[in-house]
């Protein structure tokens, strides 16, 4: 029984004394010596010495010694190769014992020992126990098979044992048929393109049968491969689900999140409006609420899980807010990712309830706790209009307890408070100055430097405050350096006469005493700004700025929508797609929602996401990990007049050195567009043709059709872009006969309308005419219809209107509508883009710079390209014909069909269609 | 999967080691060492990423046992293997304790090499485990033991052996709840819960069927609109709620999950022995067993005056047990002056609190504490967090107003029938976090 005293001999020749034991002649002898060996190498000193001795007791008939030997052997066969072949005799006579328990023993062990010549014997005996007749053995060998693969890939395809594991799938047993797709989801996980899993709607059915009878354990493997399942239509998705929802009430909380996580997916596939897929989603909420009952571990990874399901579909939880207030004892853990949840699902309905807990919380001792409360009173304000007075006046509360941390903490956040209600509380600025000399982090200076900057009018002694900033000026950090530098100029501009002193002693400290080249820049730029034109400087530095947005910390929607993919799993956790955290080849297959399909009729955009889900556009997220196109473009969001703040366009800094700012401005104003001049003017070759518009039909249009004359019916498409294939636009029942059918193109920079006209009735026609009504870009003929002769029964003829863009313009609503009359009366869709959308598509592999090769071709302009984690992004302009800009990133995989395009553009409403024609054009 | 698994002790040797995955190597056991067990701060998480290795832990006493993985491995999954891990280990040889686990490190290699293989998981439940790997040996089995071995360890029912004999069919069921309550100061309920657990003994013979009833809601209504008659609706009288509505519950692998979901019927073949048959959760219409009315004030800044009324809210005829009221103190506590009605009342200063014991209490009664906190003066800014008032106590009822309606036992085999069964059931109502703020 007491098995501890063999931790505890430590003399000198211990090794040698063990070496003398192992080959005493008594069993229990060497049994006894071999616990001694097993508890020192758990210690972890080193007995590998020890090897033949400890291999001389396999032959044994004592399966307890057996099993230590054999743990002995997995620890150390890998350093000592050549004497492990001792042990494979011994191996294969146990793979014939007629003790089950024996024979799946001496294969599982088998499978451990990863030295070569030992595999190469593994392959026999493997074989047989696949089919063994004892499920226990069989259970066994289909783990056995993962365990080969990872040494010797290779063998186990040329073996043969992926089809006698995918046979196993069908096995009577159901423990046999979890491991089988246990082993099978790992094996497949390092070939993601060779469907090794084959799922298809007869295995499906087998493994849903095996869910229900096996072990808690074999539930979650096959949950977790069902969820990789793409099913084929809804009613399959559908069935799918009713068989899983009774996992929801298993009392393994692995089993209920790997559940939910079939059910998420699959929800992306149901129609929206159905009465299932709402009855499902009430399903969903209890058990995730029961999750929080369980032991502290377990509900840290639930609530890491529920924060991704709160923010992909926050109708689940949003009755369930008091499940997540803080308890006492909670751990902080829980405690701060409840806090985290009660935001999220914070609103008009509870916030009473919210604010008096965030407010308890705030008292609490835990000092990370205690900020993190601090700032979601402040998120609460920004996130419900209504409560913000209440928020503002709770902080004030928390302020006067004088608790430095607490202080702090409230100070960045009345900051954010101000910036989204501008003008409103500013009574509450006098209070805050009570408490400047108490801060000490970087983070709330620099929050009451910019409050004391940005109401310098009203505070009388604005000077003095920033004054005594300004003192200890070299050893603030760069962050409170940079916002007493704005400050200070934002002071002289409302307050010129008394603070020349002030704001020449700054801008003196940031361009002549610092090395920072961030801070001497922009002390440059203000300084060149403040001599050249100061009422062009109060233009600049003092305009309106935009509102802070609502939602703050959101995960990216692509993201969000992969982490929903891993709902259970670590990535969830960590809230990092897997290969942020896993080495090697397993997880970089990254893992999509499935997309609803036979929705391209409706006219939604056949290739956003996920169009069940309500996610906020993209523009509402602060982006957050070094997405450069977000950067590149919040200065898009801007108003059109001014660009937001100089200072964040250190690209353009350098022009400004020879009084180039007016030109910069000026240039850009005068274009109309308020966005990214830097970009605009760096990248963009002069020559982009004013008539670019990148739609499949109407305006994306460089054919080669080479002569307007000729009525060519088989275009040859030698050297110019992507032209959409004719389609019909007037089916012949509408219109007595004629059809017309036709695509857009454009030829030397010329826009074209390519019709063909055919003739189904009986009688000919004749006196054709066009005419264009108003539209969004103000498309009109430049010449009549070219059609002269009657056009015969059952004839057809082709012609090419050359368009321009000089007409009226109207927006249409939607904005791809063109319409035509004459004989003719159809609509278009007319492509115009949106502010920020995310899609997927899927592409043809080939390599990004074909891709941009052939976007080129098209005027879709490649201005910077980098490469990041393997993928390449490629940032690309386009400008429609009506003067519209549109930046995209484009993320390629290569290898990967998928790619991910991004749009940025003043005019959200013309995203969709930028989408088809990113999908048309690299499709072709 | 999992990677390997480590047990240490609290101050952070190994005491059992065992590795599945060529990816991790010896290294890992120092490293969590290092970053979690020696780490200066709290720990901050339950997972942690060292050098994209992820290490999941759990601490029983001053035992931590850490499960370690490179992989994006299911981590609900790994968190409740750990948790079975100590169930298995406790069913096997009590506490989890440095000294127990030394003692029997054999037996724990040879379980964890059964129940995780190449880190899956695999069965894991104690009654099949038993039956083969034992603390005093290997019997050598007779080859029809063998295969029951295995199709027990990998069959359907992996639970429950056959040719289970008693001489006298017996059972036992228990409710146990704790009812979860957070009230104000004002006496506003802000969140209320009860989680129960119904756990039973069973020492039936053969493969007995069992069914399990309750005064579920949605059973109630059903039954109430189509008419059928209530066979066993004598025994849930009593007074009390008729039915109760359950938010969610969860079951033992035993329950068919399937039929639960359909017809929502309890049905399933028991484990021998005790098992929890299943877990619930209610939130509608508790009764909460006490109530307690909180009454802090300062007189200045060396004194607390605090009061607090405890009233209890059940049945006359039902006594309330192990009562216990916890009254939070600030830290600079000089000293305590109590008078309390009934029970025992103790200043304990380690604990920061007043600790107010009551043996036995009625229901519909009051009782009432009061005491005079002497404080230090202290020039610290910071105001006194005031911890909430917390409550322990047993009740003989169940708060959710659950009721057992049947268990009916068939066994077609053998020959007793659901009357020959002797049954017991109780009810139990336990505190789990009632906290009052003050």
């Amino acid at each position: 029984m007491t098995d501890s005293k063999y931790f505890t001999t430590n003399k000198k020749g211990e090794i040698f004394e063990l070496k003398a034991e192992l080959n005493n002649e008594k069993k229990e002898k060497r049994k006894e010596a071999v616990k001694k060996v097993i508890a020192a190498m758990t210690v972890g000193k080193d007995v590998s010495s020890l090897f033949p001795d400890v291999v001389n007791c396999m032959q044994t008939d004592n399966l307890e010694l057996k099993k230590l030997v054999y743990l002995y052997l997995m620890n150390y066969a890998k350093s000592q190769p050549d004497m492990a072949i001792m042990a494979v005799n011994s191996f294969v006579k146990d793979c014939e014992d007629p003790n089950p328990l024996i024979r799946a023993l001496a294969v599982r062990t088998m499978g451990c020992i990863r030295v070569d010549k030992i595999t190469e014997y593994l392959c026999e005996p493997l074989r047989k126990c696949l089919k063994d007749e004892d499920p226990y053995v069989r259970k066994t060998a289909a783990v056995c098979v993962a365990k080969l693969h990872d040494i010797n890939a290779q063998m186990v395809e040329d073996q043969g044992f992926l089809d006698s594991l995918r046979d196993l799938i069908a096995d009577s047993n159901p423990m046999v048929v979890a491991n089988a797709v246990a082993a099978l989801s790992e094996i497949s996980e390092s070939h993601p393109n060779s469907n090794l899993l084959d799922l298809n709607p007869q295995n499906i059915n087998k493994l849903l049968t095996a869910l229900n009878e096996c072990t808690e354990w074999g539930q979650i493997f096959i949950l977790d491969c069902l969820s990789n399942y793409n099913p084929k239509d809804e009613r399959e998705a559908q069935s799918i689900c009713e068989r899983v929802t009774p996992r929801l009430s298993h009392a393994n909380s692995a089993v209920v999140l790997s559940a939910v996580k079939v059910l998420m997916k699959f929800l992306e596939l149901l129609p929206k409006e159905s009465d299932y897929y709402n009855t499902l989603l009430k399903k969903l909420s209890p058990p995730l609420v029961t999750l929080l009952s369980g032991e502290p571990e377990v509900q840290y990874v639930a609530l890491r899980n529920i924060n991704l399901i709160v923010q992909k579909r926050p109708e689940i939880l949003k009755q369930e807010i008091k499940v997540f207030f803080v308890k006492y004892n909670d751990p902080i853990y829980v405690k701060l990712e409840k806090l985290d949840i009660m935001i999220r699902l914070a609103s008009q309905a509870n916030i009473a309830q919210v604010l008096a807990e965030l407010k308890e919380y705030a008292t609490e001792v835990d000092v990370d706790f205690v900020r993190k409360a601090v700032r979601a009173i402040g998120r609460c304000a920004i996130k419900v209009e209504q409560s913000a007075e209440r928020c503002v006046s709770t902080l004030l509360d928390l302020i006067q307890t004088k608790v430095n941390y607490v202080v702090q903490e409230a100070i960045v956040v009345i900051r954010d408070i101000f910036r989204k209600y501008p003008n409103k509380y500013e009574s509450i600025i006098a209070t805050l100055c009570e408490n400047l000399d108490s801060l000490d982090e970087p983070d709330a200076r620099a929050a009451m430097i910019w409050i004391v900057g940005e109401y310098a009018e009203r505070i009388d002694n604005a000077d003095e405050l920033l004054e005594s900033f300004l003192e200890g000026f070299h050893d603030e950090s760069t962050q409170v350096q940079l916002t007493l530098l704005t400050a200070i100029v934002k002071l002289f501009l409302k307050k010129p006469s008394e603070t020349q002193e002030l704001v020449q002693q700054v801008l003196s400290l940031a361009t002549q005493d610092s090395d920072n080249p961030d801070l001497r820049d922009r002390g440059y730029i203000y300084w060149r700004l403040l001599s050249t034109d100061p009422v062009t400087a109060k233009e600049v530095v003092l305009s309106e700025k935009p509102l802070i947005s609502e939602e703050t910390d959101l995960i990216e929607p692509t993201l969000l929508d992969e982490l929903i993919c891993h709902i259970g799993s670590l990535a969830s956790v960590y809230h990092k797609p897997p290969n942020a955290f896993v080495e090697g080849s397993h997880g970089i297959h990254r893992k999509h929602l499935p997309i609803q399909h036979g929705s391209i009729d409706t006219g939604e955009s056949p290739v956003s996401t996920g169009p069940a889900a309500p996610i906020e556009p993209a523009q509402s997220v602060i982006p957050s990990q070094g997405d450069l196109l977000g950067d590149l473009l919040n200065l898009d969001l801007g108003p059109p007049v001014n660009v937001p703040q100089v200072s964040s366009m250190q690209m353009g800094a350098v022009d400004l050195l020879g009084g180039g700012l007016d030109s910069l401005l000026g240039g850009d104003l005068g274009g109309g567009v308020g966005g990214s001049p830097a970009v605009g003017q760096n990248f963009i070759p002069s020559s982009v043709p004013n008539t670019f518009a990148p739609s499949p039909t109407p305006a994306a249009l460089s054919s080669g059709l080479n002569d307007l004359f000729e009525l060519s019916t088989g275009m040859a498409v030698t050297t110019g872009g992507y032209v959409a294939p004719k389609t019909v636009w007037l089916p012949a029942v509408k219109a007595k006969g004629l059809e017309i059918s036709g695509t857009f193109s454009r030829r030397q920079g010329q826009m074209y309308m390519d019709m063909t006209f055919t003739n189904k009735a009986l009688q000919h026609m004749t006196d054709f005419a066009i005419q264009f009504n108003k539209n969004s870009f103000g498309v009109i003929p430049t010449t009549p219809l070219p059609i002269h002769t009657p056009l015969m029964p059952s004839q057809s003829i082709d012609v090419s209107l050359p368009l321009n863009t000089i007409g009226p313009v109207m927006k249409m609503d939607p904005l791809n509508n063109l319409q035509v009359t004459s004989n003719v009366h159809r609509m278009v869709p007319w492509s115009v883009l949106g502010k920020s959308r995310r899609a997927d598509l899927q592409r043809p592999i080939s390599q990004s710079h074909t891709v941009s090769g052939k976007l080129q071709n098209d005027n879709i302009y490649t201005i910077a390209k980098r490469n990041v984690e393997g993928q390449d992004m490629l940032y690309q302009s386009l400008k429609l014909t009506n003067g519209i800009w549109i930046l995209a990133e484009l993320r390629i995989q290569p290898g990967n069909p998928n790619y991910t395009l991004s749009l940025k553009c003043r005019a959200p409403e013309v995203s969709q269609y930028v989408y088809q024609v990113y999908d048309s054009v690299l499709k072709n | 999967m999992i990677g390997g698994l480590f047990i240490y002790n609290h101050k952070g040797e190994v005491l059992i080691s065992r590795v599945y995955r060529d990816d991790i190597g010896r290294n890992a056991v120092d490293a969590f060492r290092v970053n979690v067990i020696h780490a200066r701060q709290q720990v901050r998480s339950p997972v942690t990423n060292i050098a994209r290795t992820s290490f999941f832990h759990v601490k029983r006493s001053n035992i931590w046992l850490a499960a370690v993985t490179k992989q994006n491995v299911n981590a609900a999954m790994v968190f409740e293997f750990l948790y079975k891990m100590c169930d298995v280990m406790t069913a096997y040889f009590g506490k989890i304790s440095e000294e127990n686990i030394k003692n029997n490190f054999v037996l724990i290699y040879e379980l964890l090499d059964e129940i995780l293989d190449f880190g899956y998981p695999q069965n894991s439940e104690t009654g099949a485990l038993k039956t083969f790997i034992t603390q005093t040996g290997i019997k050598s089995q007779s080859k029809e033991e063998q295969s029951q071995i295995t199709s027990q360890v990998t069959g359907q029912i992996g639970w429950r052996r056959e040719g289970i004999k008693y001489r006298r069919n017996e059972l036992f069921l228990d409710v146990l709840e704790s009812v979860n309550l957070l009230m104000s100061p004002q006496g506003q309920v802000l969140s209320a819960h009860v989680s129960g657990r119904v756990v039973m003994k069973s020492y039936l013979s053969g493969m007995p069927e069992c069914k399990f009833g309750m005064n579920d809601k949605i059973v109630i209504d059903k039954q109430g609109k189509g008419g059928a008659t209530d066979e066993a609706g004598k025994s849930g009288g009593g007074g009390g709620k008729q039915s109760i509505a359950i938010d969610d519950c969860t079951f033992h692998q035993c329950v068919r999950l399937s039929k639960f979901d359909a017809e929502r019927s309890i049905s399933f073949i028991p484990p021998d022995g005790e098992c929890e048959l299943m877990r619930y959760r209610t939130t509608k219409d508790i009764i909460l067993p006490f109530r307690v009315i909180p009454l802090v004030r300062e007189v200045g800044r060396t004194k607390l005056e605090v009061k607090v009324v405890i009233k209890s809210n059940f049945k006359p005829s039902l006594l309330a047990q192990k009562i216990e009221v916890r009254i939070p103190t600030p830290l600079n506590t000089s000293g305590v002056q109590v008078i309390c009605m009934k029970g025992k009342a103790k200043y304990k200063a380690s604990e920061n609190a007043i600790v107010w014991k009551i043996k036995r209490m009625a229901g519909m009664k009051e009782s009432q504490i009061s005491a005079e906190i002497e404080l230090l003066p202290t020039n610290d800014k910071k105001k006194w967090a005031r911890p909430p008032i917390s409550m322990n106590f047993e009740v003989p009822f169940a708060p959710s107003g659950l009721k057992v309606r049947y268990l009916k036992v068939f066994e077609p085999k053998l020959n007793y029938s659901d009357h020959d069964v002797i049954k017991w059931v109780r009810y139990i109502g336990r505190s789990g976090i009632y906290e009052t703020r003050c």
